[in-house]
């Protein structure tokens, strides 16, 4: 019965992420560096508490990639199951369960035939424990499903795996609902 | 007694309300009791009603939130001494009070203030501590810590934490803010606000800057900030995720957690993000480093047992060693600062709870209730812990003694507080 309503709650999700997907975010720059001035991003802004503060760098968004917005992309025709972009989890676990396997292999032929193509997977976590451990969780949901990926031929170069934790929950609950909600992995593509 | 106490304190929260500026500020009050309390009389200086904002009723607060200390009422003693000499012990010891604090005010004529202060055991009839600042009235909140600290440390035998600053992350509708606070909540300043969520912040040792973790980038970064400028410098911007940031003690090393070679992976890089080199070598998670005291080795997270349970590595040698072995969740280790021990969060039947753990023993006392507690940060004197837990859904602060003995809630107008780092001694 549980597993049942799992399956049910969890295919209404996909359905409901499917329908999610069209709304755009910035994209998410990959920056293989270490130490630089920070410009904030995300609406950010810094400043001391010292006498004379000097401000810091107030930010911009992420810049606006050249996305393909066209008409026509896969990626946004809500019949093309490319339009499907969350993974969900079972509670401590890290596999791509058998239901998801379409969908992540959807996205790697669309990276094997698209060599530019370049996206970022947000893995996430309910929020039941350690914020910096869950973070640690969900870098493994992320990596489970670039793995997937790249063992189908996708290219290590066009994926980068990262983790909110519990951090950005997309659903505020605190039921096990809730909870199977946020444990996701999301496909945003560069320039969404 | 206690309704004595909390007579005094609400007497006390009204008295220093006009001064409270309007912005979101942490309240903190005693919600459980110690066993024993220091009785001590804090007798308001001579001339300190000429200063709208006095000291004596900061240092009476701060002894009295801190739970060891129970204030003796002065009321009916005449004249008030203010000098050593002035004090009559058979006076304070009819009354139980064990210590007394006296002193005077005078306002010098480039405008700053002498402030002359003395504490007396009355007991022994002797003279413990006798201090003179000279200060402008805009310090005499930080020159009551002082007085509190300086008091503190001579009847309890440890320093005192009432001039250090606590920083932490609110969350008023959609935005983010890590603020900085006196560690009595007042005077709380925005160091970055943001509409994505930052966690983690990490002082660094001298209390100059402050590490932590932003995801404005639609991902985990480390930044480390100047307090002073607000100046700031992803520290660790590599693909994949950094989070995790922990100082060494002398302040020029970063652990941080990368997964820019597969894995959550703990490395130290130099203050500025230079130099990277890794650290633990694992299949596993490895994450949530913290330096001991003695900057040898490092406490970490890791679930290579196949639980997440809490380890320690010597950045030397490279040898791992277990340290919690009770239960099947142990994460968040935090050194206590004589190195003798560490406090940590486990999970006991659903519950997150803070406890600590004694190296020799191997004793676990479990020190808060739970369901949700986390993020401890340890006071620099080791007498105290605060971390987050939630009420009514929305995160609060509380704080517990590493005895377990004193518990304090830190209410806040902001819809959500989490994330607490208690500040080093020193400030800059």
């Amino acid at each position: 019965m549980r597993k049942f309503l799992t399956a049910a709650i969890a295919a209404a999700f996909v359905f409901l992420a499917g329908c999610a997907s069209q709304e755009t975010q910035p994209e998410a720059p990959i920056d293989d560096k270490g130490a630089a001035t920070a410009p904030g991003g995300g609406g950010t802004t810094t400043s001391g508490i010292g006498g004379a503060g000097v401000g810091g760098a107030a930010g911009s968004g992420g810049v606006a990639g050249a996305g393909a917005g066209a008409a026509g992309d896969p990626r946004r025709d809500p019949k093309n199951i490319l339009s499907k972009r969350s993974v969900y989890f079972d509670y401590d676990s890290f596999v791509v369960k058998d239901e998801f396997r379409p969908l992540v292999e959807a996205h790697a032929r669309y990276l094997v035939a698209n060599r530019n193509a370049r996206m970022t997977v947000q893995g996430n976590t309910d929020e039941r424990g350690s914020r910096e451990y869950n973070i640690a969780l969900g870098q493994k949901r992320a990596d489970a499903i670039k793995r997937t990926m790249t063992l189908l031929g996708a290219q290590e170069a066009q994926i980068e795996a990262v983790s909110f934790g519990k951090e950005k929950p997309k659903n505020p609950g605190h039921d096990e609902a809730a909870w199977a909600e946020n444990r996701r992995g999301d496909i945003i593509y560069a320039g969404e | 007694m206690r309704s004595l106490l909390r007579t005094l304190l609400l007497f006390l929260s009204i008295t220093l309300l006009p001064a409270l500026p309007a912005r979101a500020q942490l309240t903190i009050e005693i919600v459980g009791g110690a066993g024993t309390t220091i009785p001590v009389s804090i007798v308001p200086f001579e001339s300190e009603a000429t200063w709208p904002l006095g000291i004596t009723g900061i240092v009476g607060a701060d002894l009295a939130r801190s739970g060891l200390f129970r204030l003796v009422d002065y009321a009916g003693v005449v004249p008030r001494p203010a000098r050593p000499e002035e004090v009559r012990v058979a006076d304070w010891r009819a009354r139980g009070a064990d210590a007394i604090a006296v002193g005077s005010m005078r306002a010098l004529a480039d405008g700053r203030v002498e402030v002359r202060f003395a504490l007396v055991d009355v007991t022994k009839s002797a003279v413990l501590a006798s201090q003179v600042y000279t200060v402008a009235p805009a310090q005499f909140r930080a020159t009551a810590h002082r007085i509190a600290d300086v008091i503190y440390e001579k009847l309890t035998g440890a320093p005192g934490a009432f001039s250090t600053r606590i920083a932490y992350v609110t969350k008023q509708g959609p935005r983010f803010a890590l603020q900085v606070a006196d560690a009595d909540g007042h005077d709380p300043q925005t160091i970055v606000s943001s509409n994505e969520p930052i966690l983690s912040p990490r002082w660094s040792p001298d209390g100059t800057r402050i590490a932590y973790v932003s995801l404005e980038q639609k991902k985990p970064v480390v930044y480390v900030q100047s307090l002073a400028t607000g100046g700031r410098q992803a520290v660790a911007n590599f693909r994949g995720s950094n989070s995790a940031p922990a100082w060494s003690p002398d302040g020029r090393t970063l652990a941080v957690t990368l997964t820019r070679d597969g894995g959550s992976q703990i490395y130290l890089m130099n203050a500025d993000g230079s130099s990277v080199r890794r650290l633990t070598q694992s299949a596993a998670i490895d994450t949530e480093a913290y330096f001991m005291p003695d900057g040898q080795s490092l406490l970490f997270t890791s679930d290579r047992g196949g639980s997440p349970q809490i380890y320690r590595m010597s950045i030397g040698s490279g040898a791992v060693e277990r340290v919690t072995f009770e239960g099947s969740y142990n994460v968040t280790p935090r050194p206590l600062p004589d190195g003798k021990g560490i406090v940590f969060v486990r999970r006991e039947g659903g519950r997150f709870q803070v406890a600590t753990l004694d190296f020799a023993t191997r004793q676990v006392q479990v020190l808060t209730q739970g369901p949700l507690d986390e993020s401890p940060s340890v006071a620099p004197n080791g007498k105290m812990v605060i971390y987050a837990n939630e009420q009514g859904g929305r995160g609060v602060l509380a704080a517990v003694s590493t005895d377990g003995r004193v518990k304090q809630r830190l209410s806040s107008t902001a819809t959500d507080v989490r994330e607490p780092a208690w500040g080093p001694l020193a400030r800059p």
